[in-house]
């Protein structure tokens, strides 16, 4: 799959962006700020309908603006599919597929895949438990888009709980209590969907990282990722949803005592492992990076998997992060893809084996233009 | 800006449910332009509306006299109640045609974000209805989303010692929506299949 046109308007710091693009590798050069980045964002938004980098729409419109516009052509073999997202900060976006409206968010997932190596990504292995869940719903939600909606129903669910909990605690009344109840009933079951979401998505990049690390660093490690849950022994949604309810009853006390819901998918956590111990608190700096790499190439791997092509790759600013090895090791590993947009600070930054088209991103007062 | 006679229009249009700023210039400027005689009917519209409803005292909805048209009508069965979050679900339910029962509207959903608990709802006075054992079963038809659903858990909690039978509305209906914009097929069609919860 490959992206064949982006028309951004007011979206970031662009007005008004038309770009046709190529198959194979392209590359966005120009100096830190120029809008590199808010560029492919686009891009990652209207596969996943969330950005990378910040959680909410409002800052993805142009400051000043009332709403943004993404329109984003992605060709599969013969066929080409059109999706446009206006972005209405506060009330509900407007999408269209092929100039056709659809309701359902799960509808428009999926038609445009991408894959994004970040720095963000970069710091997985070190960083805290929010950016691997992160990481981790980028996969799950494209390979199960019905899972954007169990997310948000999961959000909403844990704030209300918590509201509930807040309230026991200000008034313990016996209506507070029969108010929490109903609440975890239905708490419960949402957070067993998502972390079952979750726990499946880990599954499926257990499966590929082993192969992966080996291709970024070819040494005997063994490296295991697994999902890590407050929530003890289950094997099947319905084990978790009532092990779950297990554990809110059992926590109850310290609930009441933190205020605040301490059992679920926000809790939970991928656990990596290299040649034992924690990667987190034991692996060195070098290890970590090859971690996070393979780690990215695992849901590389994961995505292309699930379609019939594999994935648009967005390297945005990796090649500054890594060394010569790793580079031309991370080149060589995806060149499954059809495409390869690559974003970078510094011409030189990217490797020449690349052979890649480059297109020059500069600002105007604040605007971005591309030539 | 507007001011005058003209900002104040606004302001009022602009605190109407679903009405942003854009939409309040355009109505209020589409006033302007109206017939007076257009504009008093409005006028006398919006008046009579609100001297005229009140909410009926046996089952709360909107209603032009009390007890309402549902509450006094012989020919139903006072021995079913469904439980709706709103007037208007009431509505949505009698096109369909499938219940024949009364109703009892609570006024809103348990939702503890924005400080609606059960004393802010009318459930005090369903119990009360329930008091002298005439009523057989009750219908919980809270919107199917998350605050509708977690009110009807409540609900089925607090009727479970009553003897009464408490049931739910089949699944089926847009998860996530409003009950009021259901389509008539799959609402009734959710009426017939319901299945008790007690
Ligand atoms: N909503 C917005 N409205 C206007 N400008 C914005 C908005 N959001 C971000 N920007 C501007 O976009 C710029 C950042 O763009 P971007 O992140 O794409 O940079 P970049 O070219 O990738 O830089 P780097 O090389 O440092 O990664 C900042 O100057 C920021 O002020
Ligand atoms: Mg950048
Ligand atoms: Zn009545």
């Amino acid at each position: 799959m490959w992206v064949s046109r982006l028309e951004l308007r007011d979206f970031r710091s662009y007005e008004s962006c038309e770009l046709d693009l190529s198959a194979g590798p392209v590359v966005l050069v120009g100096p830190n700020g120029r809008g590199k980045t808010n560029l492919v964002e686009g891009i990652i938004y209207s596969s996943a309908l969330d950005s990378h980098r910040v959680h909410g729409d409002a800052p993805l419109v142009r400051t000043g603006a009332d709403h943004a516009v993404i329109r984003t052509t992605v060709a599969t073999g013969e066929r080409s599919t059109t999706v446009e997202i206006q972005l209405n900060p506060g009330r509900a976006n407007r999408i269209q597929v092929n100039g056709q409206a659809v309701g359902r968010t799960r509808d428009v997932v999926g038609i445009v895949r991408s894959c994004v190596f970040a720095p963000e990504h970069l710091r997985l292995v070190k960083g805290e438990p929010a950016d691997r869940r992160r990481f981790l719903d980028s996969v799950m939600v494209q390979v199960a888009p019905r899972y954007l909606g169990v997310r948000s129903d999961f959000e909403r669910a844990l704030k209300q709980r918590n509201a509930a909990l807040r309230s026991l605690v200000a008034a313990p009344t016996r209506e507070a209590e029969a108010v929490l109840a109903a609440w975890d009933e239905r708490y419960a079951p949402i957070a067993a969907e998502l972390a079952w979401g979750r726990y499946n998505a880990v599954q499926q990049l257990s499966d590929v990282v082993v192969d992966a690390y080996r291709r970024i660093s070819p040494q005997d490690d063994e490296v295991t990722i697994s999902y890590e849950s407050a929530v003890p022994a289950w094997h099947s949604r319905e084990e978790l949803a009532s092990a779950l309810s297990e554990a809110l009853r059992e926590r109850h006390r310290d609930e009441i005592r933190r205020g605040g819901t301490l059992i679920g998918p926000h809790r939970d956590d991928i656990g990596i492992n290299l040649n034992g111990p924690p990667a987190r608190t034991h692996a060195s700096h070098g290890e970590a990076w090859s971690l996070a790499l393979a780690l990215q190439l695992a849901s590389f791997d994961v995505l292309n998997r699930i379609g019939d092509d594999p994935p648009v790759l967005i390297l945005d600013d990796v090649f500054a992060e890594l060394d010569e090895v790793r580079r031309e090791r991370l080149l060589d590993a995806v060149t499954g893809a059809e495409q390869i947009l690559v974003t970078a600070a510094v011409a030189a930054d990217v490797p020449a084996q690349l052979h890649a088209r480059s297109l020059q991103v500069t600002r105007v007062d604040g605007v971005t233009h591309i030539e | 800006m507007y001011d005058g006679a003209m900002a104040e229009l606004i302001e009022q249009l602009g605190r109407l449910p679903g009405i942003g700023p854009k939409s309040a210039q355009r109505i209020a400027f589409h006033i302007l332009d109206a017939d007076p005689d257009d504009v008093a009917r409005l006028v006398d519209a919006v008046r009579e509306a609100k001297a005229r409803i009140t909410f009926c005292s046996v089952c709360g909805r909107a209603t032009e006299t009390d007890p309402c048209r549902i509450c006094g009508d012989p020919r139903r069965d006072q021995t079913i109640i469904c439980v709706v979050e709103e007037s208007r679900d009431v509505i949505a339910i009698e096109r369909t045609r499938e219940f024949r029962g009364v109703y009892h509207v609570l006024g809103g959903a348990i939702s503890p974000i924005d400080g609606i608990g059960p004393n802010d709802l009318r459930i005090a006075e369903l119990m009360r209805r329930l008091a002298d054992n005439t009523v057989g079963e009750v219908i919980i038809a809270t919107d199917p989303n998350l605050e509708g659903e977690a009110t009807a858990t409540y609900l089925s909690r607090m009727l479970a010692d009553l003897g009464v039978t408490v049931s739910r509305l089949a699944s089926g209906l847009p998860v996530g929506g409003d009950l009021e914009f259901a389509d008539e097929v799959t609402l009734g069609r959710a009426f017939a299949g319901r299945r008790s919860v007690t």
